[in-house]
């Protein structure tokens, strides 16, 4: 089992997720509730990752994040350091993937949210922060967890576009997927089998675990 | 949720470029198991680790002339180390390891070996075959970017049958690669290194005879340290051209006179 791989890879879905979540609350609720011009180029900017090939994603960001580029510049005179190679570059690079998994189970459950029910609420005297937290969250909560499992999963998974930005450098960007696919260069199946086996039932049980809680709920409100 | 909340956090504060960690070496896959072994050595002597990556020389060419992280660049090709070196990403011109050698892989009970008077005797029944309906690969390294790819195509062109094995050739992202893909079931066998043929790995389940080589330009492999190079690369850089890392190298086909 190759640890640095696994520690990379948990610590890159983690922090994916934490980042975008709040993302997917915000963009997935204006994208449910707001009605406006080119709506659907959002949308389809959104979810281009899920058609994309991830090397297509992984060339553009590779030349994005070079130095001489617009935004490798930007980070390079913020932070003093390139993304290319590093996990800063992978983690921004995940963000662009996993996009579309974080924002589209959230939009669909705001969807979801009658429009009278949020009126009824400001009616009832609720700011709409207090609509939001009390009446609207508790509402969506099942798709926020199901992007949350989706982000999760699928960045644990994610090979092309973090080998192209990554460079698969042990213990700083070499994922678990990278890490699989090196041990299988390296003739060692056994390696490679403890490892995808591994993957597997992460994936596995992260996804089995929300869609159960999210079955029970639908199960406890009839 | 606090224990979710706790497990997150125990996540970011155990960062995992906590002190100092190894140097990262970019090695040309043609070493993929002599270079391991030469590395746990070196571990077992001073102590110090390194952290090794493999893949297609081409291709570590290009990510350290992007400003990749690695700290000493061994290449199946030299004329890639001169050209980071004239870019200014190198402290040197580096230095010559070893010399590589090209072999014709199979795996066992494929059939015929070929003999090393016409070594590629393999490729010209494929083609033949593929006359008749069959289709058996020929693997070999891509020579867009991997050096013994650039050698497979020159001793195939040698054997006037870089044309003809066009519609069977399957390239490999790196020698490595080629060399899985020329153990597979529908390959008859591949062109790739000696190293790897070699290696214990490889050795049980497969056949090989040598390619000659005057049917190819020399694989003048070359090493060299990077502008960011450590202590530990240094040290390893130096301990590479010891006679305990020569004798290990010999061992896997290299020559290194």
């Amino acid at each position: 089992m190759d640890w640095s791989a696994l520690s990379v890879s948990l610590r890159l879905a983690a922090l994916t997720c934490l980042f975008l979540l709040p993302v997917g609350i915000w963009a997935g609720r204006a994208l449910a509730t707001a009605r406006f011009r080119g709506k659907g180029l959002c949308e389809a900017l959104i979810a281009l990752p899920l058609v994309l090939p991830p090397t297509v994603l992984g060339f553009y960001l590779l030349q994005q994040f070079g130095r001489d580029a617009p935004l490798g510049s930007v980070w390079a005179t913020l932070t003093g350091g390139g993304l290319n190679f590093t996990f800063s570059g992978i983690l921004l690079a995940s963000l662009i993937a996993n996009l579309p998994f974080a924002i589209q189970p959230i939009q669909r459950a705001f969807e979801h949210v009658p429009a009278n029910l949020r009126e009824a609420a400001w009616c009832s005297g609720l700011s709409p922060w207090q609509t939001l937290w009390r009446i609207e969250l508790p509402l969506v909560w099942p798709g926020i967890l199901s992007a949350a499992a989706l982000t999760f999963a699928h960045t644990l998974g994610e090979f092309g576009v973090i080998l192209m930005v990554g460079g698969a450098i042990d213990g700083e960007t070499r994922t678990l997927a990278i890490a699989i696919y090196d041990r299988v260069q390296a003739f060692d199946e056994q390696g490679a089998a403890r490892m995808s086996a591994l993957l597997l039932f992460v994936s596995l049980t992260t996804l089995g675990l929300v869609y159960g809680l999210a079955g029970k709920r639908r199960w406890a409100r009839g | 949720m606090r224990t979710l909340l706790l497990a997150f956090f125990m996540l970011f504060s155990t960062p995992a470029l906590a002190g100092a960690q190894p140097p990262i070496i970019a090695a040309a896959s043609d070493l993929q198991f002599a270079l391991t072994e030469a590395a746990e050595r070196f571990k077992a002597q001073t102590g110090a680790g390194v952290r090794l990556n493999f893949g297609s020389s081409g291709n570590f060419r290009r990510q350290i002339a992007q400003g990749a992280p690695f700290e000493l660049y061994l290449s199946a090709d030299e004329a890639y180390v001169f050209a980071l070196h004239q870019e200014g990403h190198t402290l040197d011109e580096g230095t010559i390891y070893a010399i590589g050698r090209l072999a014709w892989l199979q795996r066992s009970q494929r059939g015929d070996l070929p003999d090393e008077a016409a070594p590629l005797a393999g490729v010209e029944q494929a083609i033949a075959a593929s006359a008749n309906g069959t289709r058996e690969r020929i693997a070999l390294a891509n020579p867009e970017h991997a050096p013994y790819g650039v050698a497979a195509q020159q001793a195939l062109s040698y054997a006037s049958l870089w044309e003809p094995v066009a519609p069977l050739r399957v390239l490999g992202e790196n020698v490595s690669q080629a060399a899985q893909f020329a153990l597979a079931d529908d390959a008859r066998g591949g062109l790739v290194a000696y190293s790897l043929a070699l290696a214990p790995a490889l050795a049980q389940r497969s056949e090989y005879v040598l390619i000659p080589e005057e049917w190819h330009a020399p694989l003048r492999q070359r090493m060299v340290l990077t502008r960011q190079a450590g202590d530990v690369a240094k040290a390893f850089y130096a301990w590479l051209q010891e006679d305990e890392a020569l004798a290990i190298l010999k061992q896997y086909g290299f020559s290194t006179e």
